[in-house]
């Protein structure tokens, strides 16, 4: 079993529990087709009189208890593992920092774990009775008939040699395959994705010749290859069936010579097949089996990053772990100042440095305005003032306290940021606002929330959504335009009174000019009474500030005063 | 809609046979009955030539059962190697069918409404339902019913007692087993689904959003409701385990008590210990082939429901009605003319409401205008991706609803509203626009849409990412820009060519694409209005209609959007 997996489940009681129980049931039920053997036997010969038929008729009833118990159990402790797997993963997503490979985690967390399905309900329970019942079969048949012990001790491990040999032989072909037909299914899905693109350029029906050319090419490269992989289910079936011939015919000749009698010929041949076929379906479960050990191997590398990406990204530059609960409290009051004294800031595994050598104070109440070129570090300054990044050299201090020793939930009570590309969640648009609340949405007053959406001019589009303030949101919700989407994400700022630093990161891109001249007003009322960083390309936002900070390649430009400021 | 979910629904091989593999079909079917015969018959014979060995006949009687026994132990093997090959076979071929199919009855469907990346997605794994049913369904039953009918009939010869038990026990285990478990695999997805929508976004909730949760203290709530998600679903898949569960335990039931009452009837019947050994040990086996096909039954139900969704999906009837009898395409130079235009999405308010325009060969025209005024649907409409509800839309005197839509798009086309990066080399991406073009004319686009130092530092054999990922969205947008000059359209259409830009690139990219585009036919939708000056009308737009019309100057003297949005741009642009 997988480590890591065995670790998780042996931690988890109910999962404990139920894959014991659950490989207990199959194991027995395994068992429990000797005893029946048996009893077919004896009654077939005529050995056993009919009456025994009732106790055939009680084992096969206990074998299909069992089968249902293991199928229950079995159902339970996946259930189980893939919730704790969910929470482990999940509970990580944060650590992860904002731009780990997003939509593979989501992937990951969601479908993905269903593929540990296969490998808990069938793999395990099929190694479980592959390892136990061909050893009983095997003592019984030594105890009934010597010869046929022989043949079946002998030729058993043919089929795990053989199973190896030609899994061995094909495996890096059959893997390519399957990374081939996975592509196949990317191919067709990139086309339907781009088929709007290749209309506008009359390529829409060329592509649909294209499909069938790839697809061709990939049925006949992959025919080629099973015909070499299904060779191994081909040499295993007749290691199996010829085995049981080879069993069955000196059986007979020496039934004729009478010295061997019709029960022990019938048990045995009842129970030859009994020795292979456990082996054979541990094999047919082994691929669907290995996918879900490939789901786990990833849900671990997200989990325990350590034994993925190697000692050489130092604790202290990767993005922030969970550092919440701990720390000393900030010191309250009015707004900080805040002081950067020479930060840079590495991201792992790149090169160059995404904030270099930066010194920047920033006053209490003072509005700044963050400028230059994409990648010049603007977004990584806001979140390092968030906490969600650290600095590898030097330190951010807040009113003279090093960051990096306050409690983080502390410290960010007293921020409000309003990202680029801000995330609605799936639930109603009240409850998006609500957010930045410090009590929760469910203890937020809902004047607080209109009030919050009025001054973020929410309140113009929430009318005439089709719930209003209750309209789900989110990817199956309603459609809310960038502008929109920003005022929503603007909102949260504004339901959350005590924040005393507002952080906005270019909250007017991608907006029309009316809808930037409203997120403009509404910025202007919100920062009243508190310092500013935002993060601006759009003059109009510039405008609003006291001050300009220029960054280009993660350094500091040297300062300039606000153009707006001038103009005023 | 409804039609072609009735055909569907009630044959979902309507996908399979289009293609004439009939033939292939039944090949495999027939390898896998004999690889489940041969099965069957060794047993069979074996236990014959054992019972019968035991009443020590001359060796003479048992020669043929011999021969029988190694056999069968030979071919069963051989034939499901066969039925394996054959049935893959059959499975790709039908499935590069079904793909092929369903991306040539959306070709014309138009922009795909209001469908998001996963639906789409999930479109595509369900053409790997064909697969499915042929290799995990279809084959299997019809193994089995054969298998099950030789056993029935052996059984029938030697008792028809027996043989009416055994057909009892497969029809259990081979149909009312099956029938149930896809009846409860129905009426559980139909809570599962949901369930599990609601746990992925929840998680994506918590994945997407971690820096909004993170910034406002929100994660731990956050986290319980996907974890509250997902015991909710965990709960459904408890409960349908228990039902498949159940199914596995009656299968084994009915197997065990069917033996039990065929060894019942044959001593009752006073059978020979020859015959009832052997109608046991068949009964015994003929179920094997039966015995999985309670696990097919549920997966036929998400079969039939993937192949449903489907049908549906390649029965979206097309954006555009295409003529009988088209006329022929306009030579170029063009003149457009867009009268008193009306385009309505759904049963919505009309998007465009009686819009008229006129393009004259060279002749430069901008539309601007709030998010929602209706201009990419006057670019959709004229690129025939969208259905006129009244006016007209004319090429040269020729109402486009007379051409072609493929004829239209070769004459009137550009930068689409979110263009497409596809998985292949940034050459390749470039080339969907110009197949034929000189790598001259690829530079000198690529040059225009200032993406050269992009390439030069990517090199034109980069594959680009899934998503675009490795493609920001200003390179995408150049791109795309790229694609649409080197595609050099008689009407060019560019929908906010700046979009995703920052300030200063944006102001170089219009500023070039202006001058490069002199003397062209071209229709530009922006919201920068800077550089405007140069068209030879602006069309403003708000609530589907033309608000407002004239060259630059005409509309700076005017009070209206036009006005409003150039001042405040002038206000905040440094001095320029």
């Amino acid at each position: 079993m997988h480590r890591d997996l065995l670790r998780l489940a042996r931690a988890e009681r109910s999962v404990r529990v139920h894959l014991a129980c659950c490989l207990a049931a199959a194991v027995a039920a395994g068992l429990l087709v000797l005893v029946q053997a048996e009893l077919l036997a004896g009654v077939l010969s005529g050995r056993f009189a009919a009456a025994v038929l009732l106790p055939l008729a009680l084992v096969v009833a206990c074998r299909g208890l069992l089968g249902w118990a293991q199928g229950v159990l079995a159902g339970r402790a996946a259930t189980a593992l893939k919730s704790a797997l969910r929470r482990l993963l999940l509970g990580r997503v944060e650590g992860l920092g904002p731009a780990y490979r997003s939509g593979e985690l989501v992937t990951l967390a969601g479908r993905g774990l269903d593929a540990l399905d296969p490998y808990l309900t069938g793999y395990l329970p099929a190694v479980a009775v592959a390892g136990v019942v061909p050893l009983a079969v095997v003592v019984r048949l030594f105890v009934a008939d010597l010869a046929t012990a022989v043949i079946v001790v002998l030729t058993l491990p043919l089929i795990p040699i053989f199973g190896a040999l030609v899994g061995w032989t094909t495996k890096t072909v059959t893997e390519r395959q399957w990374r081939a037909l996975a592509r196949l299914g990317g191919h067709f899905l990139d086309v339907v994705r781009g088929l709007p693109t290749l209309r506008a350029f009359g390529r829409a029906r060329y592509q649909a010749s294209v499909i069938r050319e790839v697809a061709e090419a990939h049925r006949a490269a992959t025919m080629r290859t099973l015909r070499v992989a299904f060779l191994s289910s081909l040499v295993l079936e007749l290691v199996a069936s010829l085995s049981l011939a080879l069993v069955a015919v000196p059986v007979g000749l020496r039934l004729l010579s009478g010295s061997l009698d019709l029960r022990t010929a019938l048990l045995v041949l009842l129970l030859a097949p009994e020795a292979y076929l456990p082996l054979r379906a541990m094999g047919t479960r082994f691929h669907a089996a290995m996918e879900g050990v490939a789901a786990a191997d990833e849900v671990f590398a997200v989990v325990n990053p350590q034994q993925e990406t190697g000692p050489e990204i130092g604790q202290e530059t990767g993005p922030a772990a969970a550092r919440t609960g701990a720390g000393r409290a900030a010191p309250a009051g009015g707004p900080p100042e805040i002081r950067l004294e020479d930060v840079t800031v590495r991201y792992p595994g790149r090169e160059e440095t995404a904030l270099h050598r930066v010194s920047l104070v920033i006053r209490p109440g003072e509005r700044v305005a963050i400028v230059g070129p994409s990648g010049a570090g603007k977004s990584t300054l806001l979140h390092l003032l968030l906490g969600f990044v650290t600095p590898s050299e030097g330190r951010v201090l807040a009113d003279g306290t090093d960051l990096a020793g306050l409690d983080l939930d502390e410290w960010r009570r007293r921020l409000a940021f309003v990202p680029q590309r801000p995330h609605l969640f799936a639930t109603s648009v009240a409850d998006n606002i609500a957010l930045g609340s410090a009590d929760g949405p469910l203890n937020t007053d809902a004047a607080v929330i209109r009030a919050a959406a009025e001054a973020a001019q929410v309140a113009e589009f929430a009318g005439a959504l089709p719930q209003g303030y209750d309209t789900p949101l989110g990817e199956r919700g309603a459609n809310l335009s960038a502008g929109q989407r920003q005022r929503v994400a603007l909102a949260r700022a504004f339901c959350r009174p005590a924040a005393q630093v507002l952080l906005l990161d270019e909250p007017t891109a991608r907006l029309d000019g009316r809808s930037e001249a409203a997120i403009v007003a509404a910025t202007r009322r919100l920062a009243e009474g508190r310092t500013a960083i935002i993060v601006a390309h759009r003059p109009a936002m510039i405008d609003l500030a006291d001050r300009v900070v220029r960054l280009d390649g993660g350094a500091l430009v040297p300062q300039v005063p606000a153009q707006g400021g001038e103009a005023r | 809609m409804s039609r072609a979910q009735t055909t569907t629904a009630a044959s979902p091989l309507a996908v399979v046979t289009g293609t004439g593999m009939g033939r292939r079909l039944v090949l495999a079917a027939l390898a896998a009955a004999a690889a489940d015969l041969a099965g069957v018959a060794l047993i069979a014979s074996a236990a014959w030539l054992i019972t019968r060995a035991a009443e020590q006949p001359p060796l003479a009687a048992l020669s043929v059962a011999i021969v029988a026994v190694r056999a069968f132990a030979t071919t069963r093997g051989v034939f499901r190697y066969g039925e394996r090959l054959a049935g893959h076979d059959v499975a790709l071929r039908a499935q590069a069918g079904t793909r092929e199919r369903l991306y040539r009855a959306l070709i014309p469907a138009g922009p795909l409404p209001q469908r998001g990346a996963d639906l789409l997605s999930r479109m595509v794994d369900d053409t790997d339902a064909v697969q499915d049913l042929l290799v995990r369904c279809l084959l299997p039953a019809v193994a089995a019913l054969i298998t099950g009918v030789a056993a029935v009939v052996v059984a029938g010869f030697l008792l028809p007692a027996a043989a009416f038990a055994l057909a009892a026990g497969l029809l259990v285990a081979g149909v009312l087993l099956p029938a149930g478990t896809a009846a409860a695999a129905r009426r559980w997805s139909a809570r599962i689904a949901p369930a599990r929508a609601d746990l992925a976004a929840r998680v994506a909730d918590l994945v997407h959003g971690a820096a909004d949760l993170a910034a406002y203290g929100a994660r731990d709530r956050a986290l319980s409701a996907a974890m509250d998600a997902d015991g909710r679903l965990s709960r459904l898949e408890r409960g349908q385990a228990w039902i498949n569960a159940a199914a596995l335990g009656v299968g084994m039931l009915t197997q065990g008590l069917t033996v039990v009452a065929v060894v019942l009837t044959a001593q009752a019947a006073g059978l020979d210990r020859v015959a009832t050994a052997v109608a046991a040990l068949t009964s015994l086996v003929a179920f094997e082939p039966a015995l999985p096909l309670a696990a097919a039954g549920e997966r036929f139900a998400g079969v039939v429901a993937a192949l449903r969704r489907l049908g549906e999906t390649a029965a979206t009837p097309p954006a555009v009605r295409e003529p009988a009898d088209p006329a022929p395409a306009p030579e170029p130079p063009l003149t457009v003319e867009v009268d008193d235009l009306v385009v309505r999405h759904g049963g919505r308010e009309p998007a465009l409401n009686g819009v008229s325009l006129t393009l004259t060969p060279g002749r430069r025209v901008a539309v601007v205008g709030p998010s929602g005024a209706g201009k990419s649907t006057l670019l959709s409409a004229l690129m025939r991706t969208v259905e006129i509800e009244s006016g007209a839309i004319r090429l040269d005197g020729v109402d486009v609803r007379r051409l072609s839509s493929d004829d239209v798009r070769a004459l009137v086309t550009g930068l689409t509203q979110d263009p497409y990066v596809f998985q292949a080399t940034v050459g390749d991406n470039l080339r969907l626009a110009g197949p034929q073009a000189s790598t001259e004319d690829i530079e000198a686009a690529v040059r225009r849409a200032r993406l050269d130092a992009w390439t030069e530092r990517t090199g034109w054999d980069t594959v680009l990412g899934e998503d675009g990922r490795t493609v920001s969205g200003g390179q995408l947008q150049r791109l795309a820009l790229a694609r649409a000059l080197l595609y050099d359209p008689p009407v060019l259409l560019l929908d906010e060519p700046a979009e995703a830009l920052d300030e200063e690139t944006a102001d170089l990219l219009m500023a070039d694409l202006l001058d490069a585009t002199r003397g062209r036919t071209m229709l530009l939708v922006t919201h920068r209005l800077r550089g405007l000056e140069q068209v030879d009308e602006i069309v403003v737009l708000e609530g589907g209609r033309v608000t407002q019309r004239g060259a630059h100057a005409d509309l700076v003297a005017a009070p209206g959007y036009y006005r409003d949005l150039w001042e405040s741009e002038a206000l905040t642009r440094p001095r320029g």
